[in-house]
């Protein structure tokens, strides 16, 4: 039976970027792809986009682009990413340019679009996850990107594309995409799509499940975290995998750390939706088959719902935030009594915040009083954090922590202060029909 | 002895809901999992962070449990004040917890 080799290049968008290299260059690849969309990034991007029209996607691209291509084209490695957010075209163009530069010849690149539902959203009266509709937003509302599925990156694929960048697509599509057009797999079969969203799940946070994110010394040691190397997905034609990664680099890839991974961000077990299936991870086992290397089966499926899940981007507030610290004997008092001194200034000031948080960073600033133990802090950071309706309130804030240093409690140090604008994340879903995908070729 | 003795953890976050995993290292000690650390436990661990539901989901397969906590996340890790907004760190509160003397880890002898 065939098995490809899926590799997973980054975690996140700031991710490192020679674990990359490591498995263009070592890791027997057929696939490597990059996730690197968290939830915020496409309605900050599609404000860069609306600046200027050739940004909006990833500020890494370039980087990354430039460190794989060379590897992924010499070992026949094909790359599927996220890295478009809000400008899939202009990624596609930018890394053809990139190519040409690094005397890649005859190599196609796709973008798909059609996640960027704005236009057809924004005026409807759909339901938000924050309690209100999408139209309530306003002109305050940024972006709206549906989470597309594995369908169209498959099309890229069998049309020839080496490079295959989108925008917001659900983070497993990017790898369950290589899979249905490699084995084609039926987009009704549903057991095997629910096997290949396992798959996507598992590599999407990259070092996440080789050892990354897991140590815990003297309890889960993990060894050379600063050379972690990133995880190949081993999959079968069936849908059955092994979790590896490239022998001699850093981390582990254990029965342990693909259980974290396996319910990082689940809810329902037997229900993850995604666009394409509901996967049913419930059954799912673990074995350890050999040193690095971990067999995971038994996942399955049920018929997707036919709705697909749209991240609505929107202007939510203006947040002011100001620090200090305080060390030694008394340090949690006076942090104490710096509080009450901001929250009576800002009262003076008539700031209005909706919403107020004080902290005090070694003691509760985590977990609150309840989790927090009684002993003494050496030392205690002052947070005074709230939410604005305007700017000039939100700088107050800061301002009221930094007049500290003269005007507070004595030996105060290191103030720090901000003020920025929020871009917050609601959701609602749409149904897969309202979307439509395409998808365009660029060649050097 | 503390949850950590026996099993570990992580955290994971969409929009104002955390899910927190507890997976017992050895298979044996689910059952005591399963006994001690129920969704009322771990709701009243977090009293002041969760202010919605958890529920509680069993997966014996990985002798693990998953922890499903709504409105825990400040309103959402994209407008939450708070200085882990992703509730990341939750999952060592979770280890924090004691286990009562007269529960016995295989794990422990």
């Amino acid at each position: 039976m065939r098995t490809i080799r899926l590799g997973a290049g980054a975690g996140y968008s700031g991710d490192r970027i020679e674990p990359a290299v490591e498995l263009a260059e070592k890791g027997r690849l057929d696939y490597l792809v990059f996730e690197c969309l968290a939830e915020r990034t496409i309605a900050l991007a599609q404000a860069a986009r609306l600046k200027d029209p050739d940004a909006g996607f990833d500020p890494l691209l370039e980087a990354r682009m430039k460190a794989v291509l060379p590897a992924c084209r010499a070992n026949g490695v094909r790359i599927v990413t996220n890295m478009g957010a809000a400008n899939p075209v202009s990624a596609a163009r930018t890394t053809t340019a990139i190519a040409r530069q690094l005397g890649l010849h005859g190599l196609k690149i796709a973008a798909v679009t059609g996640d960027d539902v704005l236009g057809d959203l924004k005026n409807s009266d759909r339901p938000l996850d924050i309690g209100c509709t999408v139209d309530s937003l306003g002109n305050r509302i940024a972006s709206a990107n549906a989470y597309l599925g594995g369908a169209s990156i498959a099309q890229a694929l069998h049309d020839g594309a080496e490079v295959v960048i989108t925008g917001r697509a659900a983070d497993p599509s990017l790898f369950l995409g290589p899979l249905i057009h490699e084995f084609g797999w039926a987009m009704d079969d549903w057991p095997l799509l629910g096997k290949g969203i396992l798959v996507g799940h598992l590599l999407e946070c990259a070092g996440q499940v080789t050892g990354g994110y897991f140590a815990d010394p003297g309890y889960k040691d993990v060894r050379d975290l600063a050379r972690l190397g990133f995880p190949i997905g081993e999959v079968r034609e069936d849908g059955d995998l092994v979790v590896t990664k490239v022998p001699g680099s850093g981390g582990q890839v254990t029965a342990a750390t693909v259980k974290e991974q396996l319910l990082y961000e689940i809810h329902d077990p037997a229900r993850y939706l995604q666009p394409d299936v509901v996967a049913d991870f419930s059954r799912v086992r673990v074995e350890e088959i050999g040193e690095d290397r971990v067999h995971v089966f038994g996942a399955t499926g049920t018929p997707k719902s036919g709705e697909l899940k749209v991240s609505v981007g929107y202007i939510d507030s203006y947040v002011g935030e100001g620090q200090i610290s305080y060390a030694g004997p008394g340090a949690l008092a006076r942090g104490r009594l710096a509080l009450d001194i901001v929250r009576e200034r800002l009262a003076i000031a008539g700031v209005e915040t909706s919403e107020l948080r004080c902290d005090l960073i070694g003691s509760n600033a985590l977990h609150g009083e309840g989790l927090s133990q009684e002993a003494q802090p050496y030392e205690v950071r002052v947070r005074v954090i709230g939410r604005t309706e305007t700017l000039a309130e939100a700088r107050r804030i800061g301002e009221e922590v930094e007049t500290l240093y003269t005007n507070g409690p004595a030996g105060g140090g290191g103030a720090w202060k901000s003020a920025r604008e929020v871009v917050a994340v609601a959701s609602t879903l749409i149904p897969e029909a309202a979307v439509r995908t395409a998808v365009q070729y660029f060649k050097t | 002895m503390k949850l950590r003795d026996i099993a570990h953890s992580r955290t994971g976050d969409k929009g104002n809901t955390s899910n927190v995993s507890l997976i017992a290292y050895d298979p044996n000690d689910y059952g005591v999992l399963c006994d001690y650390v129920t969704a009322e436990r771990v709701k009243h661990l977090f009293d002041g962070i969760v202010n919605g539901e958890v529920t509680r989901y069993e997966l014996p397969e990985i002798a693990a449990l998953n922890f499903v906590m709504t409105e825990a996340l400040g309103g959402g890790v994209t407008r939450s004040l708070a200085i882990d907004a992703h509730g990341k760190s939750l999952s060592s509160a979770l280890l924090n917890m004691e286990l009562p003397d007269d529960v016995s880890s295989t794990s422990n002898g």
